[in-house]
């Protein structure tokens, strides 16, 4: 089983915070969903032994294309690959593009018809003021009006909300969490806001136009949001995503499960089990590439050590931890050992610890380690 | 005999020694175009990369003057305090000095000593005006400076520039006119002075040697006086550029010696070479064991490294007799070793050594100097404490006495307020002061040598904005008011932290040392209190907050190969740290004290 991700890297807008590839301008949409759909037939061979059973569409915005171009590219995988029956498809969309209707035709609808089964709405915050900080192209009002309007058509919904914003208080961030439960959504990703290097927000922060993010604040918005959400009956199954059992991101929980992916359009990733490979995150330049069959990629073949500790900075983010039967099976013994002795200590400091499950031992962040996992994670590498 | 000239260089750190001999090297045609290369008598990296000569060397020129062919022997100089003694070795192999003055930065401190070592040795003193080229050059106020000094002609002085090339055979010629060839006679037993030793790998302990009177015979069997040894003169030459063997070498000429010497410890600087069976009744004066001035533990960052650290220090040992070294355990670091230095260069050059040549990273504890402790039941027994950790308990103590030096520093006048203050603050007392000129003022202070060793070089280039200079000679013990503090982290003393200071600066670079160990050691998983203690009391706190967020929200596929890469990088960087308890430390937190200024 394998997955197909799709970069659509149009925004309206940029958001203050965001540092992945997008651009403004829309003067290349018809050039870009043309590549697209050649680089789609382009990599065919790469899954000939694959079975595609994820479809998800990222940017960007995916939901600034018309759902005829989403379908066009939809029908583009299906002519060139296996597909299981009944994929799960998911859209990224932002809610002012969904409280767009047209007399005729209900969007949510329309998304369905061409086989889309889930959406991942960018809400980030029910409140103005959130919204204007981060400079979303949405409002309070749409927000609410395109959750509930979604909630009526479709079931596997996530939304993402964003803590740890200047001024958020914490009951403010609770409220954010009570919305999205009042209105019976099963899937939540959650993010503490990140201060990327040379976004806006970096610049204000650092002219002091808007305050400091502060771990403290992330750290409290976290631990509320896990209680929050583990009275309601979600699964915490990695670090910023939460589901009710049967709404877990299949396609993102292959990311962390170490499976195959295709990513198609500029500045995606790919996965071979073996090599790692991204497309140029520029526009212009992806397009020419595929106009004359070229792939403007870059490889690297991961060694046994890079593998190793991807599997261990992967599998500490989740709930299903790091298997120490697979450790010795995919890597040695002597990879399993180092991992033991390495975690000792963090172990006896209550931030690790090892379940038995299954006739095999897993090693896992504790609810006082999860917020601390890329440390606990880089002190279990392996160097090359 | 007649055609021979020994000299070395005088001069200062950057006053263009070793650029000059380049010229000199150039100009009697004893380099070949493809051998040039700058500084060519810098041979260590690190020496070319720091710009200052850490061993002596010797190269030999041939010179025609007047249609005779003269032998002219450069013994060059490590230009450093803390090699002192190899320089006076050098200077006692000589007939000659030539003296460089920066014609910009005039004389300096170091320069006023080893010339006084080269009076001393009654060297004929050749003094030469350097970079006069330059804009900043103030030629005729530093020409005085020099008449001042040496009570010699402003005729006397060679304007040169080393970069140049002006004034390069004008020097040729004085060393010739003006140094008297070597005296002795090759009729007497063979008496040699060793001024350096070079480790070769390949060959052994190379032995750099002046015969002052017999002469020394390949296949000769040879004592060295100090230790008493006798060798096999295997091969023996003289030092061109590259090594040019010789069946002797007689009285007055320099030369290298082979004898399959694998220890460098045998080779002592300042020893005498005679013959084994008919051994000269006369020791050269002078000779000296050279005595560490500085200790500090060296431990590797990893535990499980010792025995290769071991064998690592053993191996610099062989080309570096100076260090000296012992095994020690600290309770928090483990084992490791105790090394006494010359001086702080020389702890950093080891400390780097190793890690260039051997790939071991170490962790370098606290420097202090030798002390004498006296405990009330034997006051007249020297406890000798190379370690704080050694010091005993202070009910039990009667005295503890330092080492002192006389401290020598030439600054321009406007400066002499703040120098002042730093070496009162550094607890020195001055014993003299003296107009060299009306600009130049030498300053002269007893002090602590321990003082010395804390950011002092540092600190007075910063008061004097880098027109101060410094030298010093040790002058005995002095009783001390001593006490030591020690660092506790996460409430667990880390000895390898602690350090004696005087009473009253104790409370002061406590804390100082708290508020630099908080920026130095990474915020961990928890709180990490940071104390300076004396004795049970403490005197100062800090607390490193503990880690809230060590996370990246997102962690989708694209970012899998980015963040991989980026805690790898991490990972590096925690494996110079030093676990002790529970808390990693950075190798550098343990020299912080070297540094409360910055």
């Amino acid at each position: 089983m394998a997955g197909i991700y799709i970069h659509i890297p149009f925004c309206k807008q940029a958001c203050h915070y965001c540092d992945f590839h997008f651009s403004t301008s829309l003067k290349k949409k018809e050039e870009m969903i043309a590549a697209l759909k050649t680089e789609i037939l382009l990599r065919k061979s790469e899954f000939a032994n694959e079975t595609v059973a994820t479809i998800y569409f990222g940017g960007g915005t995916p939901s600034i294309l018309s759902v005829s171009e989403l379908d066009e590219i939809i029908q583009t995988v299906y002519e060139n690959y296996a597909v299981v029956d009944n994929p799960e498809i998911t859209v990224e969309a932002n809610p002012d593009d969904l409280s767009f209707q047209t007399e005729k035709e209900n969007i949510f609808e329309a998304y369905k018809a061409i086989g889309v089964n889930r959406l991942s709405i960018g809400v980030q915050s029910f409140f103005e003021e959130d919204l204007k900080l981060m400079n979303r192209a949405h409002n309070a009002d749409e927000a609410m009006a395109c959750i509930k309007e979604a909630t009526q058509h479709f079931d596997n919904i996530t939304i993402d909300l964003i803590y740890g914003i200047p001024n958020m208080s914490n009951e403010r961030w609770l409220q954010n969490v009570q919305t999205a439960l009042d209105f019976g959504i099963p899937h939540i990703s959650s993010y503490a806001l990140t201060v990327e290097p040379k976004t806006a927000l970096d610049t204000f922060i650092k002219k002091g136009i808007v305050p400091e993010v502060e771990d403290e604040v992330a750290q409290a918005h976290f631990e509320l949001l896990v209680a929050k959400l583990a009275e309601n009956g979600f699964v915490h199954y990695e670090l910023s995503n939460f589901g009710k059992e049967g709404f877990f991101s299949e396609n993102n929980t292959a990311y962390w499960l170490g499976k195959k992916y295709i990513g198609i359009g500029p500045s995606a990733h790919s996965y071979d089990g073996v090599h790692r490979s991204w497309n140029v995150a520029n526009n212009t330049k992806y397009i020419k590439a595929i106009q004359q069959n070229e792939l403007p990629s870059e490889i690297e073949t991961l060694s046994v050590t890079d593998r190793y500790n991807e599997a261990v900075m992967t599998g500490l983010r989740t709930i299903w931890g790091v298997s120490l039967t697979r450790v010795e099976q995919d890597f040695g013994t002597n990879y399993k050992k180092y991992l033991l002795q390495q975690a000792e200590k963090h172990i006896q400091n209550e931030l690790l610890l090892l379940s038995a499950e299954e006739e095999d031992v897993i090693l896992k962040t504790t609810a006082k380690g999860k917020f601390l996992a890329d440390g606990l994670a880089s002190d279990l590498f392996l160097l090359n | 005999m007649k055609h021979i000239r020994n000299f070395c260089i005088i001069a200062h750190i950057d006053h263009g020694k070793s650029t000059l001999a380049d010229r000199l090297l150039d100009f009697t045609g004893s380099v070949t175009e493809r051998e040039k290369q700058d500084q060519l008598l810098d041979s260590m990296d690190l020496e070319r990369e720091r710009g200052i000569t850490i061993k002596s060397h010797a190269i030999q020129m041939e010179y025609i003057y007047k249609g005779e062919t003269y032998v002219l022997n450069l013994i060059d100089t490590p230009g450093h305090v803390d090699f002192s003694y190899e320089v006076s070795r050098s200077i006692a192999a000589c007939e000659g000095a030539l003296l460089i003055v920066d014609a910009a930065q005039s004389i300096q401190a170091q320069t006023i000593s080893n010339l006084y070592l080269a009076l001393e040795n009654d060297l004929e003193i050749i003094p030469v005006l350097n970079k006069v080229d330059l804009p900043s050059a103030n030629p005729e106020e530093v020409t005085d400076d020099i008449v001042d000094l040496l009570g010699c002609d402003a005729s006397d002085v060679i304007p040169a520039s080393a970069k140049t090339g002006l004034g390069i055979e004008e020097i040729l010629n004085a060393i010739i006119e003006r140094i008297p060839a070597p005296k002795g006679t090759v009729d007497e037993p063979l008496q040699a002075l060793i001024f350096d030793s070079v480790y070769n790998p390949f060959r052994g302990v190379e032995t750099y040697f002046r015969v002052l009177n017999g002469e020394i015979k390949k296949n000769q069997k040879i004592k060295f006086m100090a230790t008493g040894k006798t060798y096999n003169a295997d091969e023996i030459g003289t030092l061109k550029l590259v090594q040019h063997p010789k069946q002797k070498i007689s009285a007055g000429d320099v030369g290298y010696l082979i004898t399959g010497i694998k220890d460098a410890r045998e080779v002592k600087v300042g020893d005498t070479i005679t013959d084994a069976a008919d051994p000269t009744k006369n020791m050269i004066s002078g000779f000296e064991n050279v005595k560490p001035m500085v200790f500090a533990g060296i431990y590797p960052v990893d535990t499980e490294d010792y025995e290769e650290l071991r064998a690592s220090m053993e191996k610099l040992q062989l080309n570096d007799a100076s260090l000296v070294f012992t095994p020690e355990s600290s309770a928090a670091l483990g084992f490791g070793f105790r090394c006494g230095f010359l001086g702080m260069l020389h702890l950093e050059i080891i400390q780097e050594r190793l890690e260039r040549e051997f790939d071991m990273t170490v962790i370098t504890t606290v420097p202090n100097v030798s002390y004498h402790a006296f405990t009330k039941k034997n006051p007249d027994d020297i406890i000798i404490v190379n370690n704080p950790s050694d010091m005993p308990d202070p009910t039990i103590m009667d005295r503890v006495e330092e080492p002192f030096i006389k401290a020598s520093i030439i600054t321009k006048a406007d400066f002499v307020g703040p120098v002042m203050s730093l070496c009162i603050e550094k607890r020195g007392q001055i014993t003299n002061q003296t107009y060299l000129t009306p600009e130049r003022v030498e300053l002269n202070f007893d002090m602590p040598l321990a003082e010395i060793v804390f950011d002092f070089y540092d600190r007075l280039k910063t008061v004097s904005k880098g027109y101060a200079s410094f030298d010093y000679s040790p002058i005995g013990m002095r009783a001390s008011k001593l006490v030591r503090v020690d660092v506790l982290i996460n409430a667990q003393s880390v000895d390898a932290l602690s350090a004696l200071i005087h009473a009253d600066n104790a409370y002061n670079i406590g804390k100082k040392m708290c508020e630099k160990l908080r920026e130095l050691i990474p915020r961990q998983q928890f709180d990490i209190p940071i104390q300076a203690a004396i004795g049970a009391k403490i005197i100062s706190r800090e607390t490193i907050k503990a880690l809230r967020k060590d996370v990246t929200a997102k962690c989708y596929g694209g970012d899998i190969s980015r963040k991989r890469k980026l805690l790898e990088k991490q990972k590096k960087g925690k494996k110079r740290m030093r676990q002790v308890g529970n808390v990693e430390i950075p190798q550098q937190a343990f020299m912080a004290v070297l540094k409360l200024n910055d």
